[in-house]
C-alpha cells in the first residue's frame, strides 16, 4: 500500500488565528506542575583555599546550617567531598548538592591540584553519558549530578589574581559555568575594591578565561542581568550569626569598629549574589550546563573513541565501517591475551608438574633407603637373637653338666660318708 | 501531578507566572529519594536518603519555577496529534471544534471528493498562539482507512509513519553533534474514531487498537455520538470498555502509569468515561441567545460544548487542557524509549562497546512493533497491572 504524507516545510507554517478560547494556555502550568512534582537538582562546586569560607557562604545562601567540620591544612593533595541536602521551600523540592574542594591551595607543588577537580566533574559528565547511551535507561529518574554552577572564591590580597587561580580558571572553564567571587571581603576598602575587581576581570579577559555570562537575550531578566554584570567579580561576606541592627536580627559579622551586614548591599556583594546564582539564573545554568558543556564532552567523548558522524565521503553508515575495524581489532587482541594466558598456563603446569615429579622421586629413595635401613637392622637383630640363644643353649648346658656333677658330687660325698662311717663301725 | 479536573468549560487557574522547559526532560533535573545510584564511579555524590534540612528563612528557591516558564514560553510548544477512522465520521470537524480554527477544509461526502484508493497520511501544521502561549500542532489524518474492501494490515501505513517519527527522533539523538532543540515530530496522541453502531467494537477496531495501544498513547471516541440516545451511548461505552479490557487493550491515560493516589484517582474517573461519545461541529448557531458550536438538525440544535448534549468538553480538557504535557512525557519517556530499545537491541550483532551501540540501517519494515511494554515508571514496578 502505497503511503504518501503531505508535510509542508518550515516556511509554509501558517500562524492560524483562534476563533475562541482553545485552553492550551495552561501547558506552562502543566509543565510546571510535572517539573515541581520530580523536583529540581542543582549541584554546586566551590573551589577555593581552606579556610576562605566556602562552608560559611553555603551556609548564608541557603539558610541553613549544613553540617560540617573544618578541613586541615594537612592535606597531602585536593580530594573533592561532596554532600547532598534536600531543601523544600512552599511546594519547590530542590535537591542541593555542594562539592567543596579539601586541601586545595594547601600544598607545597600545587602543580596537579586542578587535576582531581577535573576529574571530578568529567566523571560526573561521564556518568550521565553511560546512563544516556545505555540501551535501557530511565533519564527522567535520573538523579543528575553534573555540576551546574561553580563558585571561585579568590583569596582578598587587593593585587590581582594568583597564579593558580589563572591555571585552575583555565582549566574548568570549558567544563563548568564559572562564576569568580571575591572571599572575605570585608578586609578590603571599597575604593581597593573597586581597583582589584577591574584588575581581575582584565587579567581574566586578557588570559582568556570564559567565565559564565548571564544570559541577555530575554526581555524579563535581560535588565537585571545586564546590571549585575557589572559588579563581577562579586565581593562576599559570609556569616550565619546574627547580631540585632536596629530592632531586627541580621546576619552580619560584629568587629570592634563596625558590624558588617551581610545582606546590605552597601556593604557586600552578597544580595547581588544570590540573585543572580538562584533567583534569577538558576534555571539558565542547568540548562548552559546540559546544553553546552556536557554536548561538549560528549562530542569529545564519542569522537574521541573513533566515532564521526559524516567520513570523507559524508555517507552517515560509515560509523559501521569504523565500528566493524574497531571489533575485529578488539577481538584481535582479545584472542591474543587468550593466547598469552593459555601458553603462560600451559607453562605454568608444566613446571608444577616438573616440581611434582622431583618430589615423588626424592619420595621413592627416601623410601628405598629407609627400606633397606629397616633390613638391615633387622637382619642384625636376628643375629643378635641367634647369639643369644645360643648363650642361652650353651649355658644351660652347662647348668646342666653342672647339676650332675653336682648330684654326682653329692653322690660320691653320700656314699663316701657311708663308707666313712661303715669304717668306723668296723673299728 | 494533575491539576484539578473537572468536566466543566472553565480554564485551568494559572499559578503564579511559571516558565517550564520544554525540552529534553532530563534538563529539568528529576529527582527520586529512594534511587540507588548504580554508577561505579567513587566521586559521585551519594544521592539516596540525602537529609533534609531546615531552612531558616526564604532562599527564593521557588524563582526556578518562574524561570522554568520564561524558557519555555520563549521556545514554544510543540504538539502531534493524529486521527484515525473511516471517512464520513466526521474526524476533520472534530480537529476544527478542538483548536476553534480551520485546521482542514471539512470534506462534505459525496461532493466530488474521490475517495483514495491507499491509504494516504496527511499531515497539516499550524502555529496557534494563545496568551503568549505558542503552540506548533501538526494534525495527522488518515483519510482512506478502513474504506477498501479488504482492509487487512490497513493499520501498516500508520504503524509505519508513527514508527518513522521515532526513527527521525532517534537519528538526531544519536549524532555526535546535536542540535541543542530536536524537533519533535512525534505523534503524541493518537484519537481513534470508532463508529456509532451501538452494539460493540469490530474485528478491524480491536486489531487496530491492539497494535497501536503499544506504540502510541490511543484515545478512542465514539463518533458522530448524536445518532444515539444517552442510554444506547451509555450501554455503548459499557460494551466497548468490555471488549478494551477482554483483549487487553490499554488505552490512555494508563493504569500502569498513574504516579501517585491523586494521579489515580483522577485517572479513574477519565477511564470510567472513555471512550468519550462526541460531536463535533464548526458552524456557530444561536441559541437562547448565545452564539455556540453546534449541529442545527430538524429537532433540535446539537450543543458541542453542553456537556448534556455530548461529551466534547471532556474530550477537549483531557486532550489540551489538562493532559497535553502528559502525553508527551509518556510518549518520550515510554514509548520512544521501547522504541530506542528494540531498534538498539536489533544491533544485537556489533558487540557492545563501553556504551556506545552503532545502529543497524533503519529497517525497510517499519511496522515491527517492539513488544509489550518493557519500560515503566521506576518507582512503579509493583503496581497493579491488568494485563
Amino acid at each position: 500500500m502505497a503511503v504518501a504524507v503531505g508535510r509542508p516545510s518550515n516556511e509554509e507554517l501558517r500562524n492560524l488565528s483562534l476563533s475562541g478560547h482553545v485552553g492550551f494556555d495552561s501547558l506552562p502550568d502543566q509543565l510546571v506542575n510535572k517539573s515541581t512534582s520530580q523536583g529540581f537538582c542543582f549541584n554546586i562546586l566551590c573551589v577555593g583555599e581552606t579556610g576562605i569560607g566556602k562552608s560559611t557562604l553555603m551556609d548564608t545562601l541557603f539558610n541553613t546550617k549544613f553540617e560540617s567540620d573544618p578541613a586541615t591544612h594537612n592535606e597531602p593533595g585536593v580530594r573533592l567531598k561532596a554532600r547532598s541536602y534536600e531543601l523544600q521551600e512552599s511546594n519547590v523540592r530542590l535537591k542541593l548538592t555542594i562539592v567543596d574542594t579539601v586541601g586545595f591551595g594547601d600544598q607545597i607543588n600545587k602543580d596537579d591540584s586542578y587535576k582531581p577537580i577535573v576529574e571530578y566533574i568529567d566523571a560526573q559528565f561521564e556518568a550521565y553519558l553511560q546512563e544516556e547511551l545505555k540501551i535501557k535507561r530511565s533519564l527522567f529518574n535520573y538523579h543528575d549530578t553534573r555540576i551546574h554552577a561553580c563558585l571561585y572564591f579568590i583569596a582578598p590580597t587587593g593585587h590581582s589574581l594568583k597564579s593558580l587561580d589563572l591555571v585552575t580558571m583555565k582549566k574548568l572553564d570549558s567544563k563548568v559555568n564559572i562564576i569568580p567571587i571575591i572571599a572575605k571581603a570585608d578586609t578590603i576598602a571599597k575604593n581597593e575594591l573597586h581597583k582589584f575587581k577591574s584588575k581581575i576581570m582584565s587579567e581574566l579577559v586578557s588570559n582568556g578565561v570564559q567565565i559564565y555570562q548571564f544570559p541577555t537575550d530575554e526581555e524579563t531578566v535581560a535588565e537585571i542581568n545586564a546590571t549585575m554584570s557589572v559588579h563581577l567579580p562579586f565581593a562576599v561576606v559570609g556569616s550565619t550569626e546574627e547580631v540585632k541592627i536596629g530592632n531586627k536580627m541580621a546576619k552580619a559579622r560584629q568587629y570592634p569598629w563596625g558590624v558588617v551586614q551581610v545582606e546590605n548591599e552597601n556593604h557586600c556583594d552578597f544580595v547581588k549574589l544570590r540573585e543572580m546564582l538562584i533567583r534569577v539564573n538558576m534555571e539558565d545554568l542547568r540548562e548552559q550546563t546540559h546544553s553546552r558543556h556536557y554536548e561538549l564532552y560528549r562530542r569529545c567523548k564519542l569522537e574521541e573513541m573513533g566515532f564521526k558522524d559524516t567520513d570523507p565521503d559524508s555517507k552517515p553508515f560509515s560509523l559501521q565501517e569504523t565500528y566493524e575495524a574497531k571489533r575485529n581489532e578488539f577481538l584481535g587482541e582479545l584472542q591474543k591475551k587468550e593466547e598469552e594466558m593459555r601458553q603462560m598456563f600451559v607453562m605454568r603446569v608444566k613446571e608444577k608438574e616438573a616440581e611434582l615429579k622431583e618430589a615423588e622421586k626424592e619420595l621413592h629413595e627416601k623410601f628405598d633407603l629407609l627400606k633397606r635401613t629397616h633390613q638391615e637392622e633387622k637382619k642384625k637383630v636376628e643375629d643378635k637373637k641367634k647369639e643369644l640363644e645360643e648363650e642361652v643353649n650353651n649355658f644351660q648346658k652347662k647348668k646342666a653338666a653342672a647339676q650332675l656333677l653336682q648330684s654326682q658330687a653329692q653322690q660320691s660325698g653320700a656314699q663316701q660318708t657311708k663308707k666313712d662311717k661303715d669304717k668306723k663301725k668296723h673299728e | 501531578m494533575r491539576t484539578q479536573w473537572s468536566p466543566s468549560a472553565a480554564p485551568v487557574t494559572p499559578l503564579s507566572p511559571l516558565h517550564p522547559d520544554d525540552r529534553h526532560p532530563c534538563a529539568l533535573g528529576p529527582m527520586d529519594p529512594l534511587r540507588r545510584s548504580p554508577s561505579p564511579c567513587t566521586s559521585r555524590p551519594p544521592s539516596p536518603r540525602t537529609p533534609p534540612c531546615e531552612m531558616l528563612g526564604h532562599v527564593g528557591i521557588e524563582a526556578v519555577l518562574e524561570q522554568l516558564k520564561i524558557k519555555a514560553m520563549k521556545m514554544g510548544f510543540e504538539f502531534n496529534i493524529m486521527v484515525v477512522g473511516q471517512s464520513g465520521l466526521g474526524k476533520s470537524t472534530m480537529v476544527n471544534t478542538l483548536f476553534k480554527s480551520k485546521m482542514w477544509k471539512s470534506t462534505l461526502p459525496g461532493l466530488g471528493v474521490p475517495m483514495p484508493q491507499t491509504l494516504q497520511l496527511q499531515s497539516v501544521t499550524h502555529i496557534i498562539e494563545e496568551n503568549s502561549v505558542k503552540l506548533k500542532l501538526t494534525v495527522t489524518d488518515t483519510p482512506g482507512f478502513g474504506d477498501q474492501i479488504n482492509n487487512d494490515k490497513c493499520w501498516d501505513p500508520i504503524l509505519g509513519y508513527i514508527n518513522g517519527q521515532y526513527e527521525r527522533y532517534l537519528q538526531e539523538e544519536i549524532l555526535i553533534t546535536r542540535q541543542r532543540h530536536i524537533p519533535d515530530t512525534r505523534v503524541h496522541c493518537c484519537v481513534y474514531f470508532v463508529p456509532p453502531t451501538g452494539h460493540c467494537l469490530r474485528p478491524l477496531d480491536i486489531e487496530f487498537l491492539q497494535r497501536l495501544c503499544r506504540t502510541v498513547n490511543v484515545v478512542p471516541v465514539i463518533a458522530r455520538a448524536d445518532s444515539l440516545t444517552i442510554e444506547e451511548r451509555e450501554a455503548f461505552r459499557r460494551r466497548i470498555q468490555h471488549d478494551l479490557r477482554a483483549h487487553c487493550i490499554e488505552v490512555y491515560p494508563q493504569k500502569c502509569f498513574d504516579e501517585d493516589i491523586s494521579d489515580r484517582i483522577l485517572n479513574s474517573k477519565i477511564r470510567d468515561r472513555i471512550p468519550f461519545a462526541v460531536v463535533g461541529a464548526d458552524q456557530e448557531h444561536l441559541v437562547n441567545g448565545r452564539c455556540v458550536l453546534g449541529r442545527k438538525t430538524k429537532w433540535g440544535i446539537i450543543e458541542v460544548e453542553n456537556m448534556a448534549h455530548c461529551e466534547f468538553p471532556l474530550l477537549r480538557d483531557l486532550l489540551i487542557r489538562s493532559h497535553l504535557q502528559d502525553l508527551k512525557d509518556i510518549t518520550h519517556n515510554v514509548h520512544y524509549e521501547n522504541y530506542r530499545v528494540f531498534r538498539l537491541n536489533q544491533s544485537h550483532a556489533l558487540p557492545r562497546g563501553p556504551g556506545w551501540v552503532n545502529l543497524a540501517p533503519a529497517p525497510a519494515d517499519l511496522t515491527a512493533t517492539p513488544g509489550p511494554w518493557k519500560v515503566r515508571w521506576q518507582a512503579h514496578d509493583s503496581s497493579d497491572e491488568e494485563c
